[in-house]
């Protein structure tokens, strides 16, 4: 009885992961190459997703303002290449960099030291409050982005060039797929991994009934400031792979509608599920696409989509799939 | 100059604090009665300003169309609530996020193929067109006076509703404690039509005002929406007095900000740079003033609910 | 005489102008199962809540094993040994049985900044859980899932969330609450083994068993402690009887 549920996950996400590997060549032989870009764009969104989901699916914080994160992280890498582009060096002297291996680290250190303010001051907060104060926070952001007139204002900045990694070619669409898919599946295994351990344990009782995880003996707060700076640093990631994806960065990625779409995303996917996160993304940026190529009032149909997808009472894409809800 | 300075943006502030005001006493209803976030409240605004617009055109006057838009536009919510909002009531904040989140894309779009992506100008009644002089020496538009006084005026009707009649007194019993309500005879769901409705009717009124001030566009109201929010948590969830006293000081603190900001800035960089660096920063304050609150207060100035 | 294991002095709560517990000076020794009675509104939840740290009192002190604890967060006294179960039955809804308690070892085996390996594979945590099932009776269920356990079920878990961090004492609230007689008479026996192996401070309705399982009642009438003694005196006390039992003495 008990293994069946967790055979067929393990084949669904083994058949999900070769379709993204199969992908690139079958649109290239289709003559769709140019959706090579777009199914990266899918991957990164959904890193940002998954890293949602983490704190909102497993730790029960709902994040109304995680495309700040996003943001900043697309910032580490503007900011980098602009210095590069305009051999302007960065206060104290520091040179601006291209390097992947600097700038993407830097991109995630920035993020989740924002994630840990913001984070330690609205996990004080719950529910309703947490869900406004994060949304607060994330527009700030925005703010002061449209403010920062060097690198654009509210234009942002356009990259000259994407990051460099060894001897990859990051402007070859295959490459950059690839080394999307690589991170996301990474970070998909180590957070599925991180569901189950101790940690994700502690994360799972604060969702389901935080006041008896303290009366246990958790403090329950470092726990989830803990998650709430992961995560921050994992969206972190996902905003310097999107700068690189879009070759721009600008508070146009921070703004609160951004941060909607993730947790329609994580909603959409199945929430808790991790994997749900991936195919939330997925499934709303193709619909976009769709939508888009259909009509001009695509808005219109979308709305409408998800309004009846909050009506129904509905487990996700992923428990849809047979991959299962949310479980201990 | 300096009086002047301060009378005159004093006057703006409060003018944008109670249009703050009648976006946020809809919402900190239906927040506080209901226990649903609204996040499609913005729509009601733009929509009354549209509706204004075109109705006022049409009849050769602001007055009679925003007279119209306000009845419409509360008509609209009514059924919005009956066909969405009610399914949402037990549900999750995430799905009421959600949805409502569906529906601004709905409005949105709506709008946009009825009106056009151009924005619209919306001018206030020529009786109201020219300025008065409010000190001696000191001038200032009629036009966003009457906003101001009408904003007022309704803020003290509403107080009134809520303090002396039956609707009041079963508003005060459901936001207190929804099941007590309900057996004390209350019809829940009647009084939650009724609550969205005049919520979408304060909306419109603020959109049609706030139209001859800004610009009438697809997406007004967003922002004003955020605000409205930021408006609710810091008065404190539920609570009319609460929205009162927030959206005076988020008007204030804003309109202070954008004042302020510039004037100190300039004398430290030049003085193009300095604007637009007040301009985002000053963006920021009112965000920053709701963090403060929350932590010396972390259910707002004027909230008791959990 | 060894200090008690737990003793207040003074310690006062206030609601606005309603004072819910009033200088209550309480001592539990050692290997009691101290019971607290009292009518409803008497402030024994408030007590409770003061005691395992959900609230903080306005006047008082409240010592624990050794230590002064009137300050410490809840969390803090857990760690100490103070675990507590609930009035209404408070476990993890989306987890296993076994997962309930495996949670509650886990809080007292050091930090859970463990981000690797699966937590419920841990032998560590999950041979000290099935034991605290077995001391409760639902070793059985370790399998299924919490939300289809019964309503006595649930209590007993509780308890074994609450024996399985090995605490020095337990503050039950109510755990008799909502029970059939059947579930009740099966919970009045696990109290009873557990007496002298635990400290124990009960708060409940149910006067037969209170009666039954005490070392020592302590009287609670709008939120002060009228009389404390052992059941014996605690029935011959005539204040007792004339405030609490409701009979003209």
């Amino acid at each position: 009885m008990a293994p069946a549920p967790e055979l067929r996950r393990r084949l669904a996400l083994a058949v999900l992961l070769l379709a993204a590997l199969a992908l690139p060549p079958v649109l290239a032989a289709l003559g769709q190459g140019y959706y090579v870009g777009f199914a990266a764009r899918v991957l990164i969104m959904a890193m940002a997703a998954l890293s949602l989901d983490l704190v909102m699916g497993l730790g029960g914080m709902v994040s109304f303002g995680h495309a700040a994160f996003l943001g900043i992280g697309a910032y580490v890498v503007g900011i980098g290449s602009w210095h590069v582009f305009e051999g302007v060096p960065l206060p104290f002297g520091l040179a601006g960099s291209e390097n992947a291996l600097v700038v993407w680290p830097l991109a995630m250190l920035a993020a989740g030291l924002a994630a840990l303010g913001i984070g330690a001051v609205s996990l004080r907060t719950t529910g309703i409050h947490f869900i406004m104060i994060t949304l607060a926070f994330a527009q700030m952001l925005f703010y002061l982005a449209g403010g920062l007139k060097t690198y654009g204002g509210d234009d942002g900045i356009t990259l000259y060039s994407r990051s460099s990694l060894g001897g990859l070619n990051l402007s070859d669409p295959f490459t950059f797929y690839y080394l999307c898919l690589g991170l996301l599946a990474a970070v998909l295994a180590a957070f599925l991994r991180l569901a189950d351990s101790r940690f994700g344990m502690v994360l799972k009782g604060v969702r389901d009934n935080e006041r008896r995880m303290r009366a246990l003996g958790f403090p329950t707060y470092r726990y989830k400031l803990a998650a709430f700076t992961l995560s921050g640093a994992v969206c972190g990631l996902a905003g310097a792979l999107l700068a690189n994806a879009s070759e721009f960065a600008g508070p146009a990625y921070m703004g609160w509608q951004r941060s909607g779409e993730l947790l329609v995303m994580v909603v959409l996917g199945g929430m808790g599920s991790l994997v749900g996160a991936v195919l939330g993304a997925a499934a709303l940026l193709i619909l976009e696409e769709a939508l888009a190529g259909l009509t001009q009032h695509w808005q219109l149909l979308l709305g409408a989509l998800l309004l009846l997808l909050a009506l129904s009472a509905r487990r996700g894409l992923w428990g849809w799939l047979g991959g299962g809800g949310r479980h201990g | 100059m300096i009086l002047q300075l301060v009378i005159e943006q004093g006057l703006n502030g409060l003018q944008f604090g109670v249009t703050l005001f009648l976006m946020a006493a809809g919402l900190t209803l239906v927040f506080g009665v209901m226990d649903v976030i609204h996040l499609s409240h913005g729509s009601f605004y733009m929509m009354g300003a549209f509706l204004t617009a075109s109705l006022g055109s049409r009849f050769d006057s602001y007055l009679i169309g925003l007279a119209l838009a306000i009845p419409a536009v509360a008509l609209i919510g009514m059924a919005v609530e009956w066909i969405a909002i009610r399914r949402l009531y037990q549900r999750q904040h995430l799905d009421q996020v959600l949805a409502t989140f569906g529906l601004i894309m709905i409005f949105n779009e709506l709008v946009r193929m009825v009106w056009g992506s151009q924005p619209i100008f919306l001018s206030p009644p020529a009786a109201l067109a020219g300025t008065v002089e409010v000190l001696p020496g000191i001038p200032y538009p009629l036009f966003r006076l009457a906003i101001l006084a009408a904003g007022l005026a309704v803020a003290v009707l509403l107080a009134v509703m809520i303090r002396r009649t039956r609707l009041g007194m079963r508003l005060r019993a459901g936001a207190s404690d929804r099941a007590m309500a309900g057996a004390l005879g209350v019809d829940i769901d009647r009084l939650f039509t009724i609550v969205f409705g005049l919520g979408a009717g304060l909306a419109a009124l603020a959109g049609g005002m706030a139209g001859t001030v800004l610009s009438v566009q697809v997406g007004m109201g967003e922002s004003i929406l955020i605000l409205a929010f930021v408006v609710v948590v810091i008065g404190g969830i539920g609570s009319i007095k609460g929205a009162l006293v927030g959206a005076i000081l988020v008007g204030l603190v804003d309109t202070l900000a954008r004042t302020a900001l510039p004037v100190a800035l300039r004398s430290a960089m030049a003085a193009s740079q300095a604007d637009s660096v007040a301009a985002s920063l000053s963006s920021t304050s009112v965000y920053l003033l709701m963090v403060l609150v929350l932590a010396w207060r972390p259910k707002g100035l004027y909230g008791a609910r959990t | 005489m060894a200090e008690p294991l737990l003793a207040t002095a003074g310690l006062v709560k206030r609601y606005g102008g309603v004072v819910a517990v009033d200088h209550v000076t309480l001592a539990v020794e050692r290997g009691h199962l101290h019971a607290v009675i009292g009518p409803n509104g008497a402030g024994k939840s408030t007590l409770i809540g003061l005691l395992s740290g959900e609230m903080a009192p306005g006047a008082g002190t409240i010592r624990f094993n050794g230590h002064d604890v009137t300050r410490l967060h809840v969390h803090r006294r857990a760690r100490l040994g103070l675990a507590r179960s609930f009035q209404v039955t408070s476990i993890f809804h989306s987890f296993g049985v076994l997962a309930n308690v495996v949670l509650a070892v886990q809080a007292h085996a050091g930090h859970s900044f463990r981000f690797w390996r699966p937590a419920s594979r841990d032998p560590a945590l999950v041979e000290p859980a099935l034991a605290a099932l077995e001391r409760v009776g639902l070793a059985e269920r370790r399998h299924d899932p919490a939300a289809t356990l019964s309503h006595g079920e649930r209590r007993q878990l509780e308890l074994a969330m609450a024996l399985a961090g090995d605490p020095a004492m337990l503050l039950l609230d109510e755990p008799m609450a909502g029970m059939g007689p059947e579930d009740g008479r099966r919970m009045v026996a696990l109290l009873e083994s557990l007496k002298g192996e635990r400290t124990i401070l009960l708060v409940e309705h149910d006067m037969d068993a209170v009666f039954q399982l005490a070392d020592r009642i302590s009287v609670l009438v709008y939120g002060a402690v009228i009389a404390s003694g052992r059941p014996d005196d605690i029935r011959a006390d005539a204040e007792v009887r004339r405030a609490y039992l409701g009979e003209a003495a």
